[in-house]
C-alpha cells in the first residue's frame, strides 16, 4: 500500500461545494505531536506543584490494622503523608450504580482505603512530596500493619454458601443479575436438528495506554476554584464528580484535557488514586501531580472483560439457527466503578449476543459477581468481543456440525438487508443495517474460494492454515438510554460553538475530545464543508470545561457521529448569520448568497461578492455602517442528540487467515479483512486507521493479552515485560472496506466507527484457529487469549 | 534518603549542558524533569514499550534504562533536537500524511526508531520494517499505517 492509495475520493453525498466530507485530509494536530511538542499531562508543571505516590496493598483482601506514617513525614521532601481516614474528611465516598440496572448493588468506595484494602494494588496511604521519587522513597517507610482476609478470587465460587461475601452489609457477593426471555427458547431448541452446546472463557485484559493515567488538581483558595488537567475521555463528566464528592458546585471546577496519550475506555472512568489526588489538592492548597507507573497501572487501571461463557444453539439440518441460550458469568473485582457501573458490559452480552441473525428464540442470563481483584469495567468495544465471538463461535460450530460452509450458514441467517428496520433476538433495534453486503463485499476481497483451495492445497503439505468469520453488530452515537436514563450525569448530547474571528477564520469549541482517533479533524472537515471556508482556516479547540459547550467527551463510538452532527448543525446557522450581514453589507437578500471557499459569493451564479475578512471586518470594527437596527450574530452554537434510535447501530464482518504450527502451539497471523458499516464516511483514512487499531487490539485480546491471577488474588505478570501486547512484528496487515448506511437520525448521517475492529477480531481468530486445527481433530477452543499451551492442549499434545 | 549529586556535561541537541543529577535519574527524567524535553516520553520505565527513545552517541537507546549520569560527555539527541535540525523532515511528513500516529505518545520513538533503520538499510522491506520496529510498542495504530509510512519514506529517499 502506498501513501497515495489512501487520499481522496473526492466528493461525496453531502455535497457542498468543496465539501471535505468523505475526503482523507490529514488531522491537524498532527505536526506538533510528530515534533514531540505535545501536550500530555504527563508534561504539565506548575508552580509550587508537589508530587503524591501511593502505599498500595501488597494482599488482596487486608483488614487495616494501623499505618504508621511518623518515619515517612520526617524523610527529604515530604510535605504530607495522608492515610485513608483523614482523606475522607475532605472527599465524600461513591457508589458505582445506575437506577436503570435494576437490583444493581455495590459498596461505598474512598479514595483512599479507609480501614481494608479490596484488592492487590488498593491504595492505603498517600505520601506527598517535592519530586515524585522522594514521594515514593518515603512511601517506603509507611508501615502498614494488616491482618489479612479471606479472599474471594474466584467467579465460579463467589456466590456459594460458603464464601466469604466481601462486603457484609450487601448480603452477597452479586452484583447484578439479569435475565432475559424472547420467542420461545424452549421450542426453538425442540425445533432443532442439532443443539451446539460449548463453554467460552475470556480471561482479563487491560488497556495498556502508553501514557499512564495522568493528573494535576490545582485548589485555589483563593478563587475557591479546583483546575485539573486530567488525561480524560470526559471533562464534564469529571467536572461533576469532582464538584460532588469535594461538595462544591460545578462552576468552582474546571477540568482540562489537552493530549491524552491513549484511552481506549480506560480513562472515562473514576479512579480512587485520582480522585485522592484532586482530595490532596484541597488539603494542602496547592497543585498535586499523580502519574500512574506502569507497575500502578498493571493493578489499578480498570481490567477488561473476564467472562465465562456457557452457550448453546439449535440448528435444523437446512442450516436455519432456531434458538440461542448463553449463561455469563464475569468477575469485576471488590466495587463497581463509577459512575458507568461494571454491570454495562454484561448487560451488553444480554443485549448483543445473535444481534446479526433472524432467529427470536433467545434466552439469556448474565451474572456479575464482585471479586477480591482489580476492579473491571467498560473498555474498547464493551461486550462486543464477547458477545461476537460466542455468536460466531456458535455459527462455525453448528455448521460444522451439520457440515455447512461457514459463509452459507451466514446467507441464510444473517437479517435480511432489505428487512429494516429489524430487531435482534434479544428486541435491539436496528434502523438500517447491511449484512449481506457486507459479506459479500468480504469474500470477494479475500477471494474466499480460492483461499480455500489454497488452504486444503497445503494440508497436503502437512500446513495448517485456517479461515474464520465474524459478523458483528455495533453500538455507537448513544442517546441518554445509555447512562442518563439510569441518573448518571452524563450527558449524551454533545454542543458546539463556531465563531467568525476578526480576520475571517472560524474557530469551533466542541463537547468532545480528542484521544487521538481523530475528532479534531471530523470537526474540522464538518465546520468547514457546512459553512464553506477551506479547512485551513477552522481552528478546533476541545477539552477545557470553562471554554466549551457542555458534552459527553468521547466513548462508545459517539464523537463523528453527535459531536459531527452538533459541529454541522453549529457552522450551517453561523453561514446564515453571516450571510445576513453581508446581505445587509451588499444589499442583497442572504438567500440568494452562499459562502464558498472562503468567500460570499453569489449563490446562482458563484461570482465572488464580498470575502469573510471583509465581513468580519465590517461588523465587528465598523458596525456603525451597517443598518440601524441590524445586528451581527457571528458565534453560533447548536446541540444534537439522537431522539429517533437510542442507538445507532452499525455493523460489519471481519475474516482472518492465518496458520497454526501444531508442534508449537504458535499462531501466525497471515492476513485480516474488515467490512464495515458506519454510515456516512468523514474521513476514510481515519476510519480505516481506527479500524485496523481496533482489529488489532482485538487480536491482543484473541492471542496474547491476559492478566493471570494466582488463587490469593496475586495479579502474577503485571509488567510489560510478562504481560504480552501486539507489537509491529506479529501483526498482519488489514485490509478495510466500506458498505454505507447512514442513519436518517442526523443530517451527515455518520454512524461511529471506534470500536468495530475491536468487536470482530476476537470471534474472526478464534473461528480461524478451530478452522486450521480442524483436520488435527483438535477439540475447538473457545478460550481466549489462545495462547500456545491453549493450543497444545486443544491438540491434547500436552 | 539523601541520594548523591554526579556533575555531568551533556551535549544535548547540540547545546552543552552542565547539570549535578542524582546517581539514580535516568536519562529521561533528566530530560523531561531538568531540561524541560517532554517530547520523549515515559511508557514503562522498564525497557518494553520504547516511548523513551533517543538517540546517545548516534545510536538508539531506551531513556528509561540509561541514567543520566552516565551520559557525562556524551552526545544525546531527542525528537526536539531532530526536529529543529530538519535530519526527519519526510518521516514527520509521511507520518502525517498517512495517519502513522493518533495520540502521537509512540510518535517520537518511532520516528527514531525509523530513522535509525533507513540510515542502516535503504530499502527494507515490509517484514524488515515490522521486526526493527517491534521494540516500539503502540497501541493505536495497529502499526500498519507506521509501516506505509516507513516504507513510502525509504523508496523516496533511494529515489532522491
Amino acid at each position: 500500500m502506498k501513501i497515495v492509495d489512501d487520499l481522496p475520493p473526492a466528493l461525496s453525498a453531502l455535497d457542498r461545494p468543496n465539501s471535505y466530507i468523505g475526503r482523507s485530509v490529514p488531522r491537524p494536530n498532527l505536526e506538533r505531536l510528530t515534533q514531540g511538542r505535545g501536550q500530555y499531562v504527563s508534561d504539565v508543571t506548575l508552580p509550587r506543584m508537589v508530587h503524591v505516590a501511593f502505599v498500595r496493598s501488597p494482599h488482596a483482601h487486608a483488614r487495616i490494622r494501623s499505618i504508621a506514617i511518623e518515619a515517612a513525614k520526617q524523610a527529604p521532601g515530604v510535605i504530607a503523608v495522608v492515610p485513608g481516614a483523614e482523606l475522607a474528611k475532605v472527599m465524600t465516598p461513591w457508589v458505582g450504580v445506575l437506577t436503570h440496572l435494576k437490583g444493581i448493588k455495590s459498596a461505598p468506595q474512598y479514595p483512599v482505603a479507609v480501614d481494608r484494602a479490596c484488592w492487590q494494588g488498593e491504595a492505603v496511604c498517600a505520601v506527598v512530596a517535592k519530586t515524585r521519587a522522594q514521594a515514593e522513597d518515603a512511601a517506603e517507610l509507611v508501615e502498614v500493619e494488616y491482618e489479612e482476609l479471606p479472599a474471594v478470587t474466584d467467579a465460579e465460587t463467589a456466590l456459594d454458601a460458603g464464601t466469604p461475601v466481601i462486603h457484609p452489609e450487601l448480603g452477597d457477593n452479586l452484583t447484578f443479575e439479569r435475565k432475559h426471555e424472547a420467542g420461545d427458547a424452549d421450542k426453538g431448541f425442540a425445533e432443532a436438528d442439532e443443539v451446539v452446546e460449548t463453554t467460552f472463557v475470556f480471561g482479563r485484559h487491560t488497556g495498556v495506554t502508553n501514557e499512564p493515567r495522568a493528573i494535576v488538581a490545582d485548589w485555589n483558595p483563593g478563587e475557591q476554584r479546583l483546575t485539573v488537567y486530567h488525561g480524560t475521555q470526559a471533562p464534564h463528566m469529571m467536572q461533576n464528580l469532582f464538584a460532588k464528592h469535594l461538595d462544591i458546585a460545578e462552576h468552582q471546577v474546571r477540568v482540562m484535557t489537552k493530549d491524552v496519550g491513549g484511552s481506549f475506555g480506560i480513562k472515562v472512568h473514576t479512579y480512587a488514586d485520582e480522585m485522592a489526588t484532586v482530595a490532596l489538592s484541597k488539603l494542602l492548597k496547592r497543585p498535586v501531580k499523580f502519574v500512574a507507573d506502569r507497575l500502578e497501572s498493571f493493578v489499578t487501571d480498570i481490567h477488561a472483560r473476564d467472562h465465562r461463557v456457557k452457550a448453546k444453539i439449535g440448528v435444523k439440518r437446512d442450516g436455519t439457527i432456531t434458538a440461542w441460550e448463553i449463561d455469563d458469568l464475569t468477575g469485576i473485582g471488590p466495587y463497581s466503578v463509577y459512575p458507568r457501573t461494571s454491570g454495562i458490559e454484561a448487560n451488553q452480552i444480554v443485549n448483543l449476543t445473535g444481534g446479526p441473525y433472524t432467529s427470536p428464540n433467545y434466552r439469556a442470563r448474565a451474572r456479575v459477581v464482585f471479586q477480591n481483584k482489580n476492579v473491571m469495567c467498560q473498555y474498547r468495544a464493551v461486550g462486543h468481543p464477547i458477545a461476537t465471538a460466542v455468536t460466531e463461535g456458535l455459527v462455525d460450530l453448528a455448521a460444522v456440525r451439520i457440515g455447512m460452509d461457514p459463509v452459507e450458514i451466514r446467507r441464510k441467517n444473517l437479517i435480511p438487508d432489505d428487512a429494516y428496520p429489524a430487531s435482534g433476538p434479544s428486541g435491539i433495534k436496528f434502523e438500517l443495517l447491511s449484512h449481506h453486503a457486507a459479506l459479500e463485499k468480504i469474500v470477494g476481497m479475500m477471494e474466499y474460494p480460492t483461499l480455500r483451495a489454497e488452504q486444503a492445497r497445503l494440508r497436503q503439505q502437512g500446513i495448517y492454515r485456517g479461515i474464520g468469520f465474524a459478523s458483528f453488530v455495533e453500538v455507537t452515537n448513544p442517546s441518554a438510554a445509555f447512562y442518563g436514563v439510569g441518573g448518571a450525569r452524563i450527558t449524551s448530547q454533545d454542543g458546539a460553538t463556531v465563531r467568525l474571528d476578526a480576520q475571517g477564520a472560524v474557530i469551533c469549541h466542541t463537547g468532545v475530545t480528542e484521544q487521538g482517533q481523530g475528532a479534531e479533524a471530523v470537526m474540522a472537515q464538518v465546520v468547514a464543508t457546512a459553512f464553506g471556508v477551506p479547512i485551513e482556516r477552522v481552528r478546533i479547540v476541545t477539552g477545557d470545561t470553562d471554554n466549551t459547550p457542555y458534552g459527553g467527551g468521547t466513548w462508545a463510538s459517539r464523537a463523528a457521529g453527535i459531536g459531527g452532527e452538533a459541529g454541522w448543525q453549529a457552522a450551517k446557522a453561523l453561514r446564515a448569520n453571516v450571510l445576513a450581514v453581508a446581505g445587509s453589507i451588499l444589499q442583497a437578500k442572504p438567500e440568494a448568497l452562499d459562502i464558498r471557499g472562503g468567500v460570499v459569493v453569489d449563490a446562482a451564479t458563484g461570482s465572488e461578492r464580498i470575502g469573510l475578512d471583509e465581513v468580519a471586518r465590517i461588523a465587528y470594527f465598523r458596525p456603525d455602517t451597517l443598518p440601524p437596527g441590524f445586528q451581527a450574530e457571528l458565534m453560533a452554537t447548536r446541540h444534537y442528540v439522537p431522539r429517533a434510535w437510542a442507538f445507532a447501530f452499525t455493523n460489519g464482518i471481519q475474516a482472518s487467515w492465518l496458520e497454526v504450527d501444531p508442534d508449537s502451539g504458535f499462531v501466525t497471523l497471515l492476513r485480516h479483512w474488515c467490512v464495515e458499516d458506519c454510515g456516512t464516511v468523514i474521513n476514510p483514512q481515519l476510519v480505516d486507521e481506527q479500524i485496523r487499531g481496533g482489529v488489532v487490539q482485538g487480536i491482543g485480546a484473541a492471542l496474547f493479552e491476559h492478566c493471570r491471577y494466582d488463587a490469593r488474588g496475586q495479579l502474577l505478570n503485571g509488567n510489560m515485560a510478562d504481560y504480552l501486547v501486539p507489537m509491529a512484528a506479529e501483526m498482519p496487515d488489514i485490509e478495510v472496506g466500506h458498505v454505507v448506511s447512514p442513519t436518517a437520525d442526523s443530517e451527515l448521517g455518520a454512524k461511529g466507527a471506534g470500536e468495530a475492529g475491536t468487536a470482530g477480531a476476537p470471534g474472526s481468530v478464534m473461528n480461524a484457529v478451530n478452522d486450521a486445527l480442524r483436520p488435527l481433530g483438535a477439540r475447538p477452543i473457545t478460550e481466549m487469549p489462545m495462547t500456545p499451551e491453549v493450543v497444545l492442549r486443544a491438540l491434547g499434545r500436552i | 534518603m539523601s541520594e548523591r549529586l554526579v556533575d555531568i556535561a551533556v551535549t544535548v541537541n547540540g547545546e552543552l549542558v552542565r547539570e549535578s543529577v542524582e546517581a539514580r535519574k535516568t536519562l529521561v527524567d533528566f530530560l523531561r524533569d531538568d531540561l524541560g524535553l517532554t517530547g520523549s516520553h515515559v511508557g514503562c520505565e522498564h525497557g518494553v514499550c520504547g516511548a523513551c527513545t533517543v538517540r546517545l552517541d548516534g545510536v538508539v537507546v531506551r531513556g528509561c534504562l540509561t541514567l543520566a549520569a552516565q551520559c557525562d560527555g556524551a552526545r544525546v539527541d531527542t525528537i526536539e533536537g531532530v526536529s529543529d535540525s530538519g535530519e526527519i523532515a519526510d518521516l514527520q511528513d509521511a507520518f502525517r500524511r498517512r495517519n502513522a500516529l493518533q495520540c502521537g505518545y509512540c510518535t517520537p520513538g518511532m520516528l527514531l526508531t525509523a530513522q535509525e533503520l533507513l540510515k542502516e538499510s535503504a530499502k527494507p522491506t515490509r517484514e524488515k520494517i515490522r521486526e526493527h520496529l517491534s521494540g516500539n510498542y503502540c497501541r493505536c495504530t495497529g502499526y500498519q499505517s507506521i509501516v506505509d509510512a516507513v516504507e513510502a519514506v525509504a523508496r523516496a529517499r533511494g529515489q532522491a
